[in-house]
């Protein structure tokens, strides 16, 4: 997949003869010699045959649209010539189409023709490689840095929310009798062995704007009948449903670490003057750190790569980078943009682990 | 938790919100759950509770969409894909996975901290990753889109929780137990097969387990490594929620429900007896 993400032999694949020709090509205010087109001719006339000129042309649209049209349209006509003429080539490809008149795009030929290119990493963070070097793209087609702003944001709030609802329910668990203590671990264990496409759907029928929770709302008359609310396809929906789904990862680790603390340094505490807030703060919080660093790294590193719910119940503004590679690799083919976002998730969340294993051990990760 | 007397009042008001914080947790968790089991039921092809739900009457209710999940096509093959591709990841990864924790739980491994978290990273590394990672993989090597392909996915990912479990209840393995088996004859095998396996079976079942309901649970893997043909139980599922919602599923995350509540017994009772067999507590 790292390999993919800077892979781009096609152009040198496809057009072998024109590189080579192209390459002698330094004066770039003018237009490259006949020699240049009579190769691509030749070139063309095989990728034709084999059918790759085509894939050649969408390859190049990811970094300057129209050119696919070009490519398609030239493969019509290229197939009819008589290659063996040696007659003015140059004339004939402008009477095709004047982009191959057009000194910008044979710039960018030369550009994308190296086997290796940094062009889809640049495109994963907004950039773009032009022929002028690397610039930033415009306002309104900047999207990846975007979502992966979203998905960190999303994230973190993700992590917090757990860790607000599971610090106390690990709290509780942990301070009762052993009996009493495995019951209510069921009630965290079981959405954890539970499907995560249940729990997803149980979320999807939830939040419907006809489902269970907007039908209370309107019965207890807190809404009205007409004015449901929004609560899913949104981020709202993306954040309960997700809040939910990791909400055992967080309680488990916390309650292992705080199975672990003597209720006599409390009580010591407490018998030292402490009143209860002190002692909680000074004392015992200190102690569950370990847990909480634990809970709120695995939380992370899980949210950030989660593909299925915020696919199904995220709608369009509760997204995560994930959704983009998985689009890029199943709809529109770009897979090398696909795998260049996937290195750079897969980036930060190497180093997470890598944080994650200092601090707790990945031997020390316990299930149920 | 009873209070001692000299609690303040402040503190006993405050521990009364604290129970509901914790009672709404509970909640939270589990309503979600429970609610969708009386909603297959529902007569109506709707995602809510009808007028004659609420007051229980008789029509209110039906068993339609289990009917519609044991008679449709669709969704009996998908079914059909999903036992069978779980149970062989299954035991592909119990088999690698207890090997692999018995040996690394040898002193004199080498760069042990370095291949264990090589061996857990299925686990932590994003879905999607090592999906988009298998098809580029797969569709160099032949494998894409087909059954042995799926079935070995899936087993790298059911790894990383067979060596957590079985590595656990190695952790109070006696290693005199292989010594004595060696000083009175038996060969590195039969010490292992007969020693060593019945102690740390609980962890390697329990492990197996994980790995069954990951196997059993997975979309991505399939959606980008699989063909139509292999179209599983939560492929299914996860097409449906997207596309045309049926209230089937309802009636298939019901199952579901009951198979993982089932699991979790299995679980919790194995992890009980292994602690009771090494003794770790009463």
């Amino acid at each position: 997949m790292l390999f993919r993400s800077v892979e781009n032999q096609i152009v040198s694949r496809t057009l072998p003869g024109t590189i080579e020709e192209l390459s002698k090509w330094d004066d770039d205010s003018v237009l490259p010699s006949e020699q240049v087109y009579y190769q691509l001719a030749k070139d063309l006339k095989i990728a034709v045959e084999n059918k790759t000129h085509t894939r050649l042309g969408s390859r190049l649209n990811y970094e300057m649209s129209g050119i696919a049209s070009t490519f398609r349209k030239t493969g019509r006509s290229v197939k009819k010539w008589d290659i063996d003429q040696q007659i003015n080539y140059k004339e004939k490809f402008l009477n095709i189409d004047k982009k191959w008149g057009n000194i910008e795009f044979w710039r960018l030929l030369k550009l994308y023709s190296p086997k290796v290119t940094s062009g889809y990493f640049l495109n994963a963070v907004d950039l773009i490689k032009t022929t002028e070097g690397i610039s930033q793209r415009d306002e309104t087609e900047r999207i990846y840095l975007f979502l992966f702003q979203r998905t960190i944001y999303m994230s973190v709030l993700i992590t917090l929310l757990c860790l607000l609802m599971g610090y106390p329910v690990a709290y509780l668990i942990s301070r009762l009798p052993m009996k009493s203590a495995n019951l209510l671990l069921i009630f965290v264990l079981l959405p954890f062995w539970t499907s995560l496409l249940v729990r997803t759907s149980a979320w999807k029928v939830l939040l419907q704007q006809e489902g269970v929770i907007n039908d209370i709302l309107v019965f207890v008359g807190l809404v009205g009948d007409l004015d449901r609310l929004q609560l899913i396809n949104n981020q709202f929906g993306t954040i309960v449903a997700m809040t939910h789904i990791l909400l055992p990862f967080m309680i488990l680790p916390l309650y292992s670490v705080m199975k672990t603390i003597p209720e006599s340094y409390v009580k010591a505490a407490k018998s030292l003057g402490a009143n209860e807030w002190t002692s909680f703060r000074r004392v015992y919080f200190p102690q569950s750190i370990p847990g909480v660093g634990a809970g709120c790294i695995l939380v992370f590193i899980l949210s950030i790569g989660y593909y299925i719910t915020p696919e199904i119940v995220g709608g369009t503004s509760g997204t995560f980078i994930s959704n983009r590679i998985a689009y890029h690799i199943s709809y529109s083919l770009n897979w090398g943009l696909g795998a260049a976002l996937a290195s750079i998730l897969l980036v930060a969340v190497l180093i997470l682990y890598y944080v994650y294993d200092k601090i707790i051990g990945i031997d020390n990760v316990k299930l149920g | 938790m009873a209070l001692p007397v000299y609690t303040s009042r402040l503190f006993r008001a405050w521990d009364i919100i604290f129970k509901c914080i914790c009672t709404f947790v509970f909640f939270f968790l589990i309503a979600p759950i429970i609610v969708i089991i009386p909603l297959s039921f529902n007569a109506q092809d709707f995602f809510t509770f009808t007028p004659e739900m609420l007051n229980f009457q008789s029509e209110g209710y039906s068993l339609k969409h289990y009917n519609d999940f044991f008679t449709n096509v669709d969704w009996q093959t998908a079914l059909t894909n999903s036992f069978r591709i779980a149970p062989l990841a299954t035991l592909i990864s119990v088999a690698l996975g207890t090997v692999a924790a018995v040996g690394l739980s040898q002193s004199d491994v080498p760069f042990k901290k370095l291949i264990m978290a090589i061996l857990i990273s299925p686990m932590i590394v994003p879905l999607i990753i090592s999906a988009a990672g298998m098809y580029f993989f797969y569709s160099r090597i032949g494998l894409q889109g087909t059954y042995i392909g799926i079935v070995l996915a899936h087993a790298a990912l059911g790894i990383p929780f067979v060596i957590i479990t079985v590595t656990a209840t190695l952790v109070g393995f006696d290693k005199s137990l292989t010594r004595a088996s060696a000083n009175l004859g038996a060969g590195p095998m039969r010490t292992f097969f007969r020693v060593q396996m019945p102690l740390i079976l609980p962890g390697v079942i329990s492990g197996g387990l994980f790995a069954f309901i990951t196997s059993f649970d997975e979309v991505v893997v399939v959606l980008f490594v699989g063909s139509a043909s292999q179209k599983t139980l939560p492929w299914q599922m996860f097409t449906g929620l997207r596309e045309q919602i049926s209230p089937t599923i309802l009636a298939v995350a019901t199952i579901l429900v009951i198979l993982s509540i089932l699991l979790l017994t299995v679980v919790e009772l194995l992890r009980r007896r292994s602690e009771r067999i090494r003794g770790i507590s009463a």
